[in-house]
């Protein structure tokens, strides 16, 4: 396996620096290790990460069918996205390294930031279908989509998407600044592992997008898996529209307009939709 | 099915329970202590309240995440380098467990258990929030805005700078003098 991995790594131009030579040299690199590191906990932090977000991609439906539409499923994404805070931090600690200790500690305090809003926006949706099973949200939304009544949850949702993510304008906690933050010191499968599941977080969170606030699968001549894959498509070419256009945001500045702006406002949201509800 | 779920989540939360005092690293102490609470969240998941689980889960991932960075700043050697124990005055602790074990065990036993009456209901998380909450809603509200206040009231104790020290003696002074601008131009 690593032979063959290390022949593809040769095979491949070596001026090429696209993402597939660069999982090629991430899987034959040897691992560096820290001294004192707290080697269990390292590993523990950086495949929980991936875990994660394949456990919250659980009731996530394609089309109209999930692997488990749980009745509880929108807590159930919300608890096992709040695993990456663990993951991080304990990434961060684990290698006993200053920078990568920073970087975890930053993914603590941008999470303290996003996550307030962002349950609120999330409940919101759940209370506009009345439910919190993500397969009657979907079926809520066969007539008018979520984010178009509920606009401010839905800007508040793809702003915590990306933070919960730590990607893009959020990229603090694993920023240049801090030499890699978080992953800083992660290096061969460890890396790989790591950044992965970064990349599968954001998308998981971009999906679960669709049928929070943009209907699912439901819309016109196309069949639900194909409307669900182009929504999700849509949101991810908005994220990472967003990143170019946005430079990063220090945490601290974050947690004010969080807390300050974003959470009255995903408050306010929150009771028009309740009166709605009631009304009808 | 459901019983084996359930010997499996109680032998690792018991485990994991223990070596919470087992860790000489923080670190590990506090994961150890999260997968234990994790494992009750299971519980709670096999013994059919679906909800109650999923957010024990959810509310223990993000507490031992924020007690992690206490546990590090209050406990002498957090990370584990030198030596230490969680465990003070060990005999008597010894003799009140014990004591305590003997006591609960006695209570089971001996306890004359009242037979199971009726079916369980369909919906039992809805059954216990409507028992917790229906009659008691006074009780629980004004038990949250106790809590509530109690946390702002340790916050506005514990900070370092107060209003004074950021808007000056006459409470007049703009823009206030902070180390860091915060994110909405003040």
């Amino acid at each position: 396996m690593l032979v063959l991995a290390a022949w593809a790594t040769a095979t491949v131009d070596a001026r090429s620096t696209g993402p597939g030579r660069e999982v090629l040299r991430l899987l034959v690199q040897q691992r560096r290790i820290t001294r004192a590191a707290d080697i269990p906990l390292v590993r523990l932090g950086t495949t929980l990460l991936p875990v994660a977000a394949v456990l919250a991609a659980a009731v996530l439906p394609f089309g109209f069918r999930s692997v488990s539409d749980l009745p509880d499923g929108v807590v159930w994404f919300n608890a096992m996205e709040a695993l990456a805070w663990a993951a991080v931090w304990l990434t961060g600690w684990a290698p006993n390294s200053t920078l990568s200790l920073i970087g975890g500690y930053r993914f603590l305090a941008q999470g303290l930031a996003y996550e307030l809003p962002h349950m609120l926006a999330i409940t919101t949706a759940a209370l506009g279908a009345e439910s919190l099973q993500v397969g009657a949200v979907v079926d809520a939304q066969s007539g008018l989509w979520f984010a178009v009544w509920m606009p401010v949850a839905f800007g508040i949702y793809l702003l915590s998407a990306l933070a919960m993510a730590f990607w893009g304008p959020f990229d603090q906690p694993a920023g240049a600044d801090v030499a890699g933050g978080a992953a800083g010191e992660l290096s061969g499968v460890d890396r790989l592992v790591f950044l992965g599941g970064r990349w599968l977080l954001l998308v998981v969170a971009a999906a679960f997008a669709v049928p929070l606030f943009l209907g699912g699968g439901h819309g016109p001549l196309l069949p639900g898996w194909a409307w669900t894959v182009l929504k999700t498509a849509a949101v991810l070419g908005f994220l990472l529209w967003a990143r170019r256009r946005v430079p990063t945001v220090r945490m601290e500045r974050y947690v004010e307009l969080a807390w300050v702006v974003l959470t009255p406002l995903a408050v306010a949201q929150a009771l028009v939709v309740a009166v709605v509800v009631l009304a009808r | 099915m459901s019983t084996a779920a359930f010997w499996l989540l109680a032998v690792v939360a018991v485990a994991s329970g223990v070596m919470v005092f087992r860790f000489d690293s923080m670190a590990r102490a506090t994961f150890s202590l999260l997968t234990a609470l994790l494992c009750v969240g299971g519980e709670l998941i096999v013994l059919g309240l679906d909800y109650l689980g999923i957010v024990t889960i959810l509310m223990m991932t993000i507490e031992m995440a924020i007690m992690a960075v206490f546990m590090v700043m209050f406990m002498m050697n957090p990370a584990g380098l030198m030596p230490m124990t969680m465990i003070h005055n060990k005999r008597g602790a010894a003799v009140i467990c014990a004591l305590a074990f003997a006591l609960l065990v006695a209570g089971i036993l001996l306890a004359p258990w009242p037979s199971r009456q009726g079916r369980p209901p369909a919906d039992p998380t809805m059954d216990l929030g409507m028992s917790l909450m229906g009659p008691q809603m006074l009780t629980m509200m004004t038990l949250g805005m106790a809590l509530f206040a109690t946390i702002v009231a340790t916050v506005v104790l514990a900070t370092r700078r107060g209003r004074y020290d950021r808007y000056g003696d006459e409470l007049q002074a703009a823009p206030p003098a902070d180390p860091v601008r915060g994110g909405v131009g003040r």
